[in-house]
């Protein structure tokens, strides 16, 4: 068999709840340096997908690959080493911890120091903590522009700023593949737009491929290389945006069935009010669209 | 009235010297409750079955002290581990009722175990602490609660400190906080659970150990942990401060009641506390507001 040219290789997903029939027969890939989309309508398996490639659900059949490398019936413990970083859908954040705190225990999984050589500060521990302390300062606080708020405790923050705390925490995983569960769900127009530019700087300056699962149209059309259509647990279109969009069984799923016109012209007005965000947010820093 | 002002001190030492040992116990009970959200009853049993591990390495087996106490605490641990893995873990998603009646059922397991192997009757340790009393001003301190107490203060230092900077404590702050995403983040969450259980038992073990050269061991030891029940509910069950505070508190109130009232009201003083800490902050003084009711 060759060696997969994909990141990640979903085939054949099955997942049962009792008599409910979660996913059936999921499957599709991530290449690498992708950002890709699963999009659908509630219910249609989309978190599903997430939590089984994550291992909090065991799937009744089907197997996923990761770099090449089995992840099935492997602990989420060890996903995460291998570099599957996640966030959640409703924020999941260590509250009563510092904004820091949370981006430190992202690195947990790659950090070696013992009981007693944290207790009595040791060099070698000393020196963890500082090369953590200072690739996290440097690279992902200031990345994010959360500079100021680091010594926050979380629970203060905004909606909008959480969701970028636990992006940064993901990033200190050192992850290869980036799972966003509804990075811009609940977000306002200008927190979208910082959210998006982060996604693609993520990809472009970090190499992390990117698995979204996003509502948002205009920002799933506008970021995406490829985008996968779930429906009541099974894959109905997958392809470009643009291939995805003129899909007449995506059109159904969303709408039912009827006015296909209608539904056409709303995706495409979502396009480009996502483009035409971007511009004017180019224009704002003073560069050409 | 005057009152005896050293009368008094001595009284409120002695306190709090119990104290200090019910907030170690406190510490055991809140460290299990955060990290897996079981409310351990059997709390005062595990104390209870160190102690006596202790007294058969010790008076038992001859052991010398040095070696009977780390190895009554590793034998603990392990047990800790034990109850963990085969009681507790096929517990996970269960409702919390159903893990707290577990815990009750081995409550009364280690109690009848401890019948059958060491019999009901009340056996004293060897003595291993220094008998000189200790004097502070015109106020007279048992040798063994001071030294209980100072054991009680280093070790609650101890893994206060250990718990707040080795990244193994961190884990277990996070997982407290939210198990999915611990999980994601690659924290070994089983193992989390395991090491809450282990460090629980062995600190127990130590106040076991404790608790049982000052007052003796037999199978109605447990009780103990009654009295470190009210503390944890009147700290709040998932703070550790609430513990250390809750331990001092009780141990201050019983000893003062105990003097002033007599011994038989040290008891309902407590069980007064807990109902109106029940009353008035039912989650504690410094409990997170939306701990599930049992």
């Amino acid at each position: 068999m060759l060696a997969s040219p994909s990141l990640l290789e979903i085939d054949n997903l099955t997942l049962t709840f009792g008599g409910v029939k979660a996913l059936r027969g999921v499957g599709f890939s991530v290449k690498p340096d992708s950002i890709t989309s699963v999009i659908g309508p509630n219910g249609a398996g989309k978190t599903s997908v997430f939590n089984t490639i994550s291992g909090f659900y065991r799937p009744n059949t089907g197997s996923i690959t990761f770099a090449g490398q089995s992840l099935d019936g492997m602990a989420p413990p060890k996903r995460a080493a291998l570099g599957l970083a996640r966030s959640f859908q409703n924020i999941a954040l260590f509250r009563g911890m510092t904004v820091l705190d949370n981006i430190k225990l992202g690195r947990h999984c790659h950090l070696k120091t013992g009981p007693l050589q944290a207790l009595f500060y040791t060099p070698a521990a000393r020196r963890e903590e500082n090369e953590l302390r200072r690739e996290i300062e440097e690279r992902i606080i200031d990345f994010l522009e959360i500079d100021h708020i680091r010594n926050a405790p979380v629970s203060a923050l905004s909606y909008g700023l959480q969701k970028r705390v636990e992006l940064a925490r993901a990033l200190a995983m050192k992850p290869k593949l980036l799972l966003l569960d509804e990075p811009v769900a609940g977000m306002n127009r200008e927190e979208t737009e910082d959210m998006a530019r982060f996604i693609l700087e993520v990809r472009r300056e970090w190499g992390v491929t990117v698995l979204m699962v996003e509502h948002d149209m205009g920002m799933v059309m506008d970021l995406s290389d490829h985008v996968v259509v779930l429906n009541f647990g099974q894959v109905i279109a997958e392809g470009k945006p643009s291939e995805v969009q003129a899909n007449p069984e995506v059109i159904k799923a969303y709408l039912g069935s009827g006015n296909i016109q209608a539904l056409r012209a709303r995706f495409q007005q979502a396009a480009q009010a996502a483009q035409a965000g971007k511009a004017r947010q180019a224009s704002e820093h003073g560069v050409p669209a | 009235m005057t009152i005896d002002w050293w009368l008094l001190f001595e009284i409120s030492l002695a306190g709090l010297g119990t104290g200090g040992l019910y907030a170690l116990t406190g510490l055991a009970f809140v460290m299990i409750y955060k990290a897996t959200r079981v409310v351990n009853l059997a709390i005062g049993e595990m104390l209870m079955i160190s102690a006596y591990i202790f007294f058969s390495f010790s008076a038992g087996m001859g052991l010398p002290i040095w070696l009977a106490i780390p190895g009554a605490l590793l034998v603990s641990g392990a047990f800790g581990a034990l109850v963990e893995r085969t009681i507790i873990r096929p517990m996970l998603g269960e409702s919390p009722i159903s893990s707290f009646m577990v815990t009750v059922g081995l409550s009364s397991i280690l109690v009848g175990l401890v019948e059958l192997i060491w019999t009901a009757d009340q056996q004293r340790l060897p003595e291993f602490l220094p008998s000189k009393p200790i004097q502070i001003g015109e106020a007279f301190v048992s040798p063994k609660i001071f030294y209980g107490f100072w054991t009680a203060v280093l070790l609650i230092a101890l893994v206060l400190l250990v718990f707040r900077y080795w990244r193994g404590g961190v884990a277990l702050r996070a997982t407290a906080s939210d198990q999915a995403a611990a999980y994601s983040m690659g924290i070994n969450v089983p193992r989390v659970f395991s090491l809450a259980w282990v460090a629980a038992a062995m600190i127990a073990g130590v106040a076991g150990i404790v608790v049982g050269s000052i007052g003796g061991i037999s199978s109605a030891m447990g009780a103990f942990g009654l009295s470190v029940l009210v503390v944890v509910i009147f700290g709040g069950l998932d703070s550790v401060l609430g513990a250390l505070v809750g331990g001092i508190a009780v141990g201050l109130i019983e000893a003062l009641t105990g003097f002033y009232l007599g011994g038989e009201y040290k008891i309902l003083a407590t069980f007064s506390l807990l109902v109106l800490i029940l009353l008035i902050r039912p989650y504690g003084l410094f409990g997170t507001h939306e701990i599930e009711r049992l």
